[in-house]
C-alpha cells in the first residue's frame, strides 16, 4: 500500500465532508444549539461558580460538536447513494473512517476554541497549562468524533434514525460524567458510574489545564482517552467491514 | 499519472481484468457462482444477462466494493483485495446504484474526484473543462447537481469516472433510464475512451446495445457464465435454427425440399421456410431444383440468427 495515496484519500474525504456536511441541519441543531441550551438550562440563573464549572461546560461543548458530524455522513451517503461511488474511488475503509473522524474532530476543535477564547476574554478564566489544554482539545475531539463515526456504522440509510440513536447514547454519557458535580465530591457507585463516561476524563483534563484542580493525574486521563479512541475506531472498523461483506 | 499512459509498443500485454472463481452468497441466495472472466487490454467487453443474474454483484467484487466469499480479481496485474488503493487508481467506475453529490456543482464533483486520483491543479482544471464540453454540460457546470435530470446526473457520473483517463473503465448498466441524448453521449464517450486506450467492461440487459458496442460478450444467468464469445460467434452457436425463406411463381409440394442438409420445410404464408444448419448449401439446392423444374424464384432470403435468440436460449427458464 502506498502511504501517499492513503494519506491523500483521507484528506480528500475530510475535505468532502467539511464542504458537504458541516452545514446540514442536524449538525447545526445537535452540535451547536443543543449544548448551548444545556448550558443555559444548567448554569444560568443558579448561583454556580462559573470558574469551577467552566471545564465541564467546555467538555460538553467539545463532546457535542465533535460527535455531531460523524453520525450523519455514512447514513446520508447511503441514502443518497453516493457511498457506493465513494468506495469505488481509490480509498479503503480506513480512509473513510479516519476522514469522517477528522471532519468531526476539526468541527469540534474549531467551535470549541471559539467558545473558549470568547469566554476566557469575558470571564477572565485561569489557564494553568496551555500545552495540556491543547492536547486535551486534540484527544477529546478525536475521541468524540470517533464515537460519532462508530454511531454511524450500523447499517441504515436513514440519517434521522442514526441521529436518534446518537442522542440516546450521548445524553446518558453526559449525565453520568463528572461535569455537573465535581469529581472530588463523589463517592461509591456515583464514582463508578462517572468513570464509565469518557467525558469524565476529558473534563478532568480541562480541570488540570485550566484551574489546576483535577482529581486524576493527567497521564491517567490521557491513557483513558487513548483507549477510548482505539476501542471506538476498532469497533467502527469491524462493523463497517461486516457491512462490506454483506453488501449493504 | 505515469502508469496511466505508458502502454509502449513491445511491452508484453497484460490482461486488463482477470477474475478467477468469484463466488458470493447473500444468505440462501447464491448471487455469483464460480465466475471467471479474462478481459484483454483494449477490448470492449459486455456482460449480458437478465435482471438478478448477478452482473452487479460481480462488478462490485471487481471494483473492491464488495468482499467476495471466494475468488480473486486482478486489475492490470494488481489484486483488488490485497492492494485496493493501487488497483482502484487504475479504474474508473460507474456503479449501478451510485451517484454523485447533489450538494456540489457539476464542476465541483469532477474536480474533487480528480483529487482522489492525485491529479495536479492544472490537469484537474483542464481535464474537467474538456470533459464538461464533451458531455454537453458546459452551461450547467456551476449548477448544483440537485437540480439535474437523471440523464445529466449520469453524464456527471461518467465525467467523474473518466477524469483521470483510467486504463480500465467499468460501467454497470450505464444507459438504463436515460433520455435519448444522454444515452448517445454516454455511448459515444465509451467508444471514445476505448479509442484512447481504455479497456471497457460494461453490463447491460439490452441486447442491441451489447451487440453494437462490444467486441466480446459473456452471458450470465443465475450467477453462472453460460457463454462467452464475440457477438457474431455467439449467434453462430445457434445456427441450427437458421432457415431460408423462399417463394416461387407457382405452388410446389414438400418433395422439392428433401435434400441433405435440410432438416425440414414448412409453408409460411405464400412462402416456404426451409430449416437448415447450412444456409449456403440449402440456397444452392433450391436454385438448382428451381432450374430443373423451370420454377421462377420470386423471393429468397436467409435468416440471420440474432443475439437475442442466443440469449433467450441460454437464459431460458430464468
Ligand atoms: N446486498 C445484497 N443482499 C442480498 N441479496 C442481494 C444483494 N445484492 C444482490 N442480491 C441478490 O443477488 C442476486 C443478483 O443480483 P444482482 O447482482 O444485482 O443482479 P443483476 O445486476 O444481474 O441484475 C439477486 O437475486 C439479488 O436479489
Ligand atoms: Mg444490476
Amino acid at each position: 500500500m502506498d502511504p501517499n495515496v492513503f494519506a491523500r484519500s483521507i484528506l480528500v474525504i475530510t475535505e468532502k465532508n467539511m464542504r458537504i456536511y458541516y452545514f446540514k441541519g442536524p449538525v447545526v441543531v445537535f452540535g451547536l444549539l443543543f449544548p448551548l441550551i444545556m448550558f443555559l438550562t444548567f448554569f444560568i440563573g443558579r448561583n454556580l461558580d462559573i470558574v469551577l464549572f467552566f471545564p465541564g461546560f467546555l467538555g460538553m461543548m467539545l463532546f457535542f460538536t465533535a460527535s455531531s458530524v460523524g453520525p450523519l455522513i455514512t447514513p446520508w451517503e447511503k441514502r443518497e447513494k453516493t457511498y457506493e461511488r465513494l468506495i469505488s474511488l481509490p480509498v479503503i475503509l480506513e480512509s473513510i473512517i479516519i476522514g469522517d473522524l477528522l471532519a468531526g474532530a476539526i468541527f469540534g476543535v474549531a467551535i470549541t476554541t471559539i467558545v473558549f477564547v470568547v469566554c476566557a476574554e469575558l470571564l477572565h478564566l485561569p489557564l494553568m497549562n496551555a500545552g495540556l489544554l491543547a492536547l486535551s482539545f486534540v484527544l477529546g475531539s478525536i475521541a468524540f468524533a470517533a464515537l460519532g463515526t462508530l454511531l454511524a456504522s450500523p447499517t441504515t440509510d436513514n440519517p434521522s434514525n442514526i441521529m436518534m440513536l446518537s442522542s440516546l447514547v450521548r445524553l446518558p454519557l453526559i449525565f453520568v460524567s463528572g461535569i455537573f458535580i465535581p469529581l472530588g465530591q463523589l463517592s461509591g457507585w456515583e464514582w463508578i458510574l462517572t468513570s464509565l463516561s469518557p467525558l469524565t476524563y476529558l473534563v478532568d483534563l480541562f480541570h488540570a489545564s485550566l484551574n489546576g484542580d483535577a482529581v486524576y493525574p493527567p497521564w491517567l486521563d490521557i491513557l483513558a482517552l487513548v483507549i477510548v479512541i482505539l476501542v471506538f475506531i476498532g469497533s467502527a472498523k469491524v462493523i463497517q467491514k461486516r457491512n462490506l461483506v454483506k453488501g449493504i | 499519472m505515469g502508469l496511466l499512459c505508458n502502454f509502449e509498443f513491445g511491452t508484453p500485454r497484460m490482461d486488463a481484468i482477470e477474475a478467477k472463481n468469484l463466488r458470493k452468497s447473500f444468505g440462501p441466495v447464491t448471487a455469483v457462482d464460480d465466475v471467471s472472466i479474462t478481459i484483454p487490454e483494449g477490448s470492449i467487453f459486455g456482460f449480458l444477462g437478465p435482471n438478478g443474474a448477478g452482473k452487479t454483484t460481480t462488478i462490485r467484487m471487481m471494483t473492491g466494493v464488495l468482499i467476495p466469499d471466494a475468488g480473486t480479481v486482478q486489475i492490470l496485474g494488481t489484486d483488488v483485495n490485497k492492494d485496493p488503493l493501487t488497483a482502484k487508481l487504475k479504474l474508473g467506475v460507474i456503479p449501478e446504484n451510485g451517484t454523485v453529490y447533489s450538494d456540489l456543482t457539476a464542476e465541483q464533483n469532477i474536480l474533487i474526484t480528480a483529487k482522489f486520483y492525485g491529479m495536479d491543479r492544472a490537469s484537474r482544471e483542464s481535464r474537467t473543462g474538456e470533459i464538461l464540453a464533451r458531455l454537453g454540460l458546459m452551461e450547467r457546470r456551476n449548477d448544483l447537481v440537485r437540480t439535474f435530470s437523471k440523464g445529466m446526473r449520469q453524464r456527471i457520473s461518467v465525467a467523474c469516472a473518466i477524469v483521470h483517463s483510467p486504463p480500465v473503465l467499468i460501467l454497470d448498466e450505464p444507459t438504463v433510464g436515460l433520455d435519448v441524448y444522454s444515452r448517445r453521449l454516454v455511448i459515444e464517450t465509451v467508444r471514445h475512451m476505448n479509442r484512447e486506450g481504455s479497456t471497457i467492461l460494461l453490463t447491460t440487459h439490452n441486447i442491441d446495445e451489447a451487440n453494437a458496442l462490444c467486441s466480446t460478450i459473456s452471458i450470465i444467468n443465475r450467477g453462472k457464465i453460460v457463454a462467452t464469445g464475440s457477438p457474431e460467434k455467439l449467434k453462430k452457436t445457434f445456427d441450427t435454427s437458421r432457415y431460408v425463406e423462399v417463394s416461387f411463381d407457382r405452388p410446389v409440394g414438400h418433395g422439392l425440399f428433401s435434400a441433405p442438409g435440410i432438416t425440414r420445410a414448412e409453408p409460411w404464408g405464400d412462402k416456404w421456410r426451409v430449416y437448415t444448419d447450412d444456409p449456403d448449401r440449402a440456397v444452392k439446392h433450391l436454385a438448382s431444383v428451381a432450374e430443373r423444374e423451370h420454377l421462377t424464384i420470386v423471393s429468397i432470403a436467409t435468416s440471420n440468427p440474432t443475439l437475442e435468440e442466443a440469449f433467450v436460449k441460454l437464459t431460458a427458464g430464468a
